[in-house]
This record gives C-alpha cells, structure tokens and sequence, in this order.
C-alpha cells in the first residue's frame, strides 16, 4: 500500500553541502510519525523517480541549492519542460513532467524544500553556514508534516523566508 | 584565465573556442579547440575538472569502509565503484576472485548487469534517442526526453520502466536503492530469498523483449543512413576490455584484452593485477585528467578507447543467445567484418549488452545459487589490493594499498571516462574540424560537438547536482587572449550571440 506523503530528499552525503538533502531526511526520521510517509532518498532525480509519484497525495522535495538566497525556501512546484532533461539529473519539475507525460494526468501535488548550500566539493563535510541552514529548515519541515494538508502547505508559500 | 599551450606546433599563432559546459553529458566539462592562423583546427581539448580528488577521499580510511564510501564517488554508477572496491577488498582479506563463494559470486555479477542495464537504458532511452529518433539537426527544443514520451509512448515508457527494473535489480541484492551493503569484503552481505528472486522473475520477459526491440531500433536507425553513421567523429583506436577465458564478453572479471584498430591483439588474457605493467598514466598541464596509454605502443601510439564499443569489438563472442546474434549482425555491418571504429556504433554496442544483461539477469535468477547462503570467505591478510570491473561506461580500476591497522595508504583509480579521454578530444577534433567554418561559432557546431561526446556517456558530474549554475559557453579567443566570438547556451537552452 503506497503512503500517500512522499518525502524524497536528493543530495550526496560526501560532497559537502551536497549533503542537506538526506541529512534532513535522517533529522526528520527521529522526529515525525511515518505512518503515512514515505521517505526516499537518492544521489539525484532520474526518470524512473516518475514512478514513484503514483498514488500520492503531497510530495516534498527536498534538495541544498546554490541559488537559494535565504536560509530556506519552500515553493510549489509545476510541471516543467527544462534544461535538466538532457542531463544525468533531473529537476524536480522536469520529474513531474515525466509522470504527466506517463500517466496522462497532473501529478500529485509537490513542493521543494531548498536549502542554502554554500561548497560541494568531494569528501568535505557541511559548512557551519549550511548546518544552521539545515537546523531551520528542519523546523520548518517538522511543521509541514505535521500538518499534512494541502492547504496548510500553501499557506507555508506566503512565510517569510528572509 | 588561460593557460599556455603546451603542445601545439606554432602555439603564438593559435586561436582558442572554449566551450563550457557541454550539456546533456553534465555540467562541469568544456571543450577548447585550438585553432592555427588558417581557422584549422590542430587540437581538442575536453576539460573534465570533476575526477581531482577521488585518491585523496579514500586515503585514511579504513578498507572495510570502501565498499559503501566510494559508491559516493560518482551518482551515475555507484554500484560499478561498489563492485570494483569489493574485488579489491576481497583480496585484502586474502580472498582471489576464484575463492570468492559461488553464491557470492553470482550475487555480484546478477548485481553488476542489473547496474549496467539501468545505466545503459537511461542513455540510450534518455540521452541518446531524442538525437537518433528526431534527427541530429531537427529543432533542439524537441530533442529531449518529453517530446520521445509524447510523440514515441511506448518506447519512452519502456526507458522509464526499464531503468527501473534495473535499480529494482539493486535494492534487491543490496537492500537500499543507494548507499547499499550488498558487497563486503570476501563475499556478500545477503543472498535473496525466494519471494526476492520471484519478484524479480516477474518482468524479466518483458525486460528482455523491450532489449530486443531496442537493438532492433539502433540497427534500423544507423543503417538507415550508413555514411553519416559510420563516419561521424568516427576514429580508428586501440581498444581494451576484460573478456573471459575463452574470449567471451565479461562485464565483471577476466582477463585484460587488447585490440589495435585492424583486429590484432596487443595482448590477452592479461592479470589486471598487473595493469601496471601494461598501462602508463600520462599527466598533462592543463588538466586534471590523466591520459592512459598501453606502455608497448607507446604515449603516441598507444591510447585506446573503453567501454561497449571496445567490449563488442574486442569479444570473441556472447555468451546469451540473443545478444550474440546482434554481436554477429553488428560485426557484419563493418565493412572488415572485423572492427567497428564509428563513435556512433557505441549507442548500438551499448544496446546489444543491455540485452546480454537482461539475459543474464534471467539467467542468474532462474539459479539456485543467487539464494545460497555460503556468502563470505576469509583468507590471509594482505596489504595490497586491486579490483577491475567493466563499468557501463568502460574499465574500472581500483588499486588499494593498506598499513597494518588496515588504513588506506594509498589509492589509485582510473575511471573509464579517463581512458577514453584522448578518444573524445580525438571525436572532438575530428567534428571541429568538419563543421567549423571562418571564425564562426555556430550552433550546429555545438551540437554536432556534443553529439560526438555524448556517443561516450561521459560520467562528468560525479554526483553533485548543482544544476544551472553554468551555461554553456563556446568563446574564440586569440593567441592574445582575445575573445573575438562568443555564444552562451542558457540553461533554458536559449542560444545568444554575445559578440566582442
């Protein structure tokens, strides 16, 4: 039985703050009731993670971005034609845009949960920066799930990230 | 900004196009071309600045760690990195590949084509069939993987569901999607149970049919057009590859075999423990990619390429029914019957051993011993060890050297992107040579560049996905270090001409 609260969090642990990603899966595994989600991690979105979208309610990505201008951001996400489909990795909306196309309807609804990332060299550990980053993004998070519904989560759209 | 040229004849009279990135392989490559003062291109250079720092990763760090560590090496084949560290390992602990248990043994190799399948099948179905299925000049905003869903359903889903069934193949055997324990030293961690093997039983078939109707399709596509096929960026090179004892394709472990571009064999059934020997790491300037080299032909003569071009060309033959006869069908295309050399003919090679896995796969699961459970063996400790796979993007080297408190002293890996380094900046130059014209920079240029690198599948990125953060640029710059034409690609795929 698919839960219907998908939390996929993408990032690789030894690259510096590449990391944020599965690290705030593990935070959020200590801390939240998993009865109905779903927690699944990976170095970077593929194709294939289309399929894991079926039969979802919500969906949080949930990545470290270099171009996140605040601690965090949390944004609904669309399906989206981009760039990153003629990459090895995916964005998270070209990924909803492979299961509209599969499926031939909208994907579930989905959000991504940024968060700042300063370094990603291989073999360094998380910036100081980047662990506070991931300290408030982690609060933010716990709020979201325990609140799991579509309405509070827009209303999480309007918070004051600065 | 940029550095001297340190090869070319006549260097104060060159020019340089830098091209930076190259989209579709990953973000972090640039190709400069070297111009003479006729606008001829003399040399390629593909900049890969991603691979510095693997050795000093894994130095201090216990072996015993390595199998899940380097898997963090590269997002795109963890389980190649995993498998090839195992070997390693294995014989750290005193354990030859022909003392590793039976059960083991096939629960790696089972492991490995399930890898090899789904890598294979996220470039061809991807990467590479937007290019093969509309066309190399049709309109660039159609050739992605959205428009292959829309306007080919079937087969777009087949990609989707065939690369899962291979990352199904991994968390299988190693319990995880990523970041798994399936390997250790000397063995493995689990065999699968009965309701594992018959899960994975379920769509084998299906796998198998939709390989099949995949190496039909790359056969009709390049022998739908022969001259372009065969001679786009297309170079006579050595080749090297395991193979098995009996000269049969081996994805997992053999013998190091060979090829000069006419078929002759430099050497066979070679001890990769040995590869030192054999192989020479030659070190350039401008970037932190080696260049290897068979030392017998020499740094000139000697550099060859990897991966399933070289594996098809280098095997005697195929040890599943199906994907031998599309070796058979391959080989009788060239015009020697004997050696393929066209950079395009990777898409079908590549094809041809997804089916090989997917009959494999087949294979292993209908045997017993994959639910063994006689998985680890343990011999005298040692102090050096080296493991060699065949990735999906070629030979994988893994060379370990540990103190007695079992710590890492020193590492060396060569990663198959490295070897068939001087084959791209070869493929590079080849294109450039044939599509630029004057002092123009244009876009089928570019796209006729990355066509050629991507035949390769580079791995570039290593993991990090830091997306966007840098478009793509092509730059002509003079001896003087003047750029006189630029064109930036924008990470929506906008192309601007920004001239000087």
């Amino acid at each position: 039985m698919t839960k219907p609260i998908l939390i996929f969090g993408y990032g690789n642990l030894s690259r510096g703050d590449d990391a944020l990603g599965p690290l705030l899966l593990e935070a959020l595994e200590q801390k939240i009731d998993l009865s109905d989600i779903e927690i699944l991690n990976d170095f970077q979105l593929q194709i294939e993670h289309a399929l894991d979208l079926e039969n979802r309610e919500l969906v949080l990505f949930i990545d470290a971005s270099v171009s996140c201008n605040t601690a965090f951001n949390f944004s609904k996400l669309e399906a989206l034609r981009d760039k990153s489909y003629s990459t090895h990795a995916m964005s998270p909306s070209a990924v909803l845009q492979v299961y509209q196309s599969i499926k031939k309807q909208a994907p579930p609804a989905s959000y991504l949960l940024s968060i700042q990332g300063l370094s990603f060299e291989l073999g360094e550990k998380p910036t100081e920066q980047a662990n506070n980053n991931l300290q408030l993004a982690t609060q933010f998070a716990e709020d979201l799930l325990n609140n799991k519904n579509i309405n509070f989560w827009n209303q999480q759209l309007q918070y004051d990230f600065s | 900004m940029y550095e001297n040229l340190e090869t070319a004849e006549n260097k104060e009279n060159l020019k340089r196009v830098v091209i930076d990135p190259v989209s579709r392989v990953e973000g972090h490559g640039k190709v400069t071309l070297l111009l003479d003062e006729e606008n001829k291109v003399k040399q390629a250079r593909l900049h890969i600045v991603e691979f510095r720092g693997f050795e000093r990763f894994i130095q201090g760090r216990p072996y015993w760690e390595l199998p899940v560590l380097v898997q963090r090496l590269c997002g795109i084949c963890p389980v190649s990195h995993h498998l090839a560290a195992a070997k390693a390992i294995d014989q750290l602990v005193g354990i030859d590949p022909e003392n590793l248990p039976t059960s083991a043994d096939k629960l790696r190799r089972l492991l490995h084509f399930g890898q090899v399948l789904q890598s294979h099948a996220l470039h061809f179905f991807h990467l590479s069939s937007p290019d093969l299925l509309f066309g190399f000049e049709s309109d660039i905003s159609k050739r992605n993987v959205i428009a292959v869903l829309n306007e080919y359903p079937d087969l777009g889903l087949q990609g989707v569901k065939l690369r899962k069934y291979g990352q199904e193949v991994i968390r299988m055997i190693s319990g995880k999607r990523v970041h798994g324990t399936g390997a250790i030293a000397g063995g493995m961690n689990k065999s699968l149970t009965k309701a594992e093997r018959d899960y994975l039983l379920e769509d084998i078939d299906q796998v198998i049919e939709w390989s099949a109707g995949a190496v039909a399709l790359i056969k009709k596509v390049h022998c739908s057009n022969l001259p372009y096929y065969d001679d786009f960026a297309t170079i006579a090179t050595n080749y090297l590859g395991l193979t098995k004892e009996n000269g049969a394709l081996e994805l997992y472990h053999g013998g190091l075999r060979a090829k000069h571009a006419n078929g002759d064999t430099i050497m066979d059934h070679v001890d990769y423990c040995k590869y030192n020997d054999y192989i020479h790491e030659e070190v350039r300037s401008w970037t932190y990619m080696k260049f290897p080299y068979l030392t017998a032909l020499g740094q000139d003569q000697g550099w060859y390429r990897v991966g399933p071009l070289a594996r098809v060309n280098n095997c005697d033959s195929i040890d599943t029914p199906l994907a031998e006869q599309a070796r058979v069908e391959f080989k009788q295309h060239s015009s020697t019957g004997i050696m393929v050399h066209s950079t395009l003919a990777f898409h079908w090679a590549r094809l041809i051993e997804t089916l090989h896995c997917a009959e494999s796969i087949k294979q292993l699961l209908n045997d017993p011993d994959i639910m063994g459970s006689d998985l680890v063996a343990q011999g005298e400790k040692r102090y050096e060890g080296i493991g060699v796979i065949e990735a999906p993007r070629g030979t994988l080297f893994h060379h370990y050297q540990v103190d007695e408190n079992d710590i890492v002293t020193k590492a060396n890996l060569i990663v198959s992107t490295t070897s068939n380094n001087m084959g791209m900046n070869e493929s590079v130059r080849q294109v450039a040579a044939e599509y630029l014209s004057g002092q123009e920079l244009t876009e089928p240029l570019l796209n006729n560049l990355e066509v050629a690198i991507r035949a390769y599948d580079p791995c570039l990125s290593c993991a990090t996905h830091a997306l966007g953060k840098m478009p793509l640029q092509l730059e002509l710059v003079n001896a003087e270090g003047n750029i006189i034409d630029k064109l930036v690609k924008h990470s929506d795929g906008q192309i601007e001409n920004v001239r000087k």
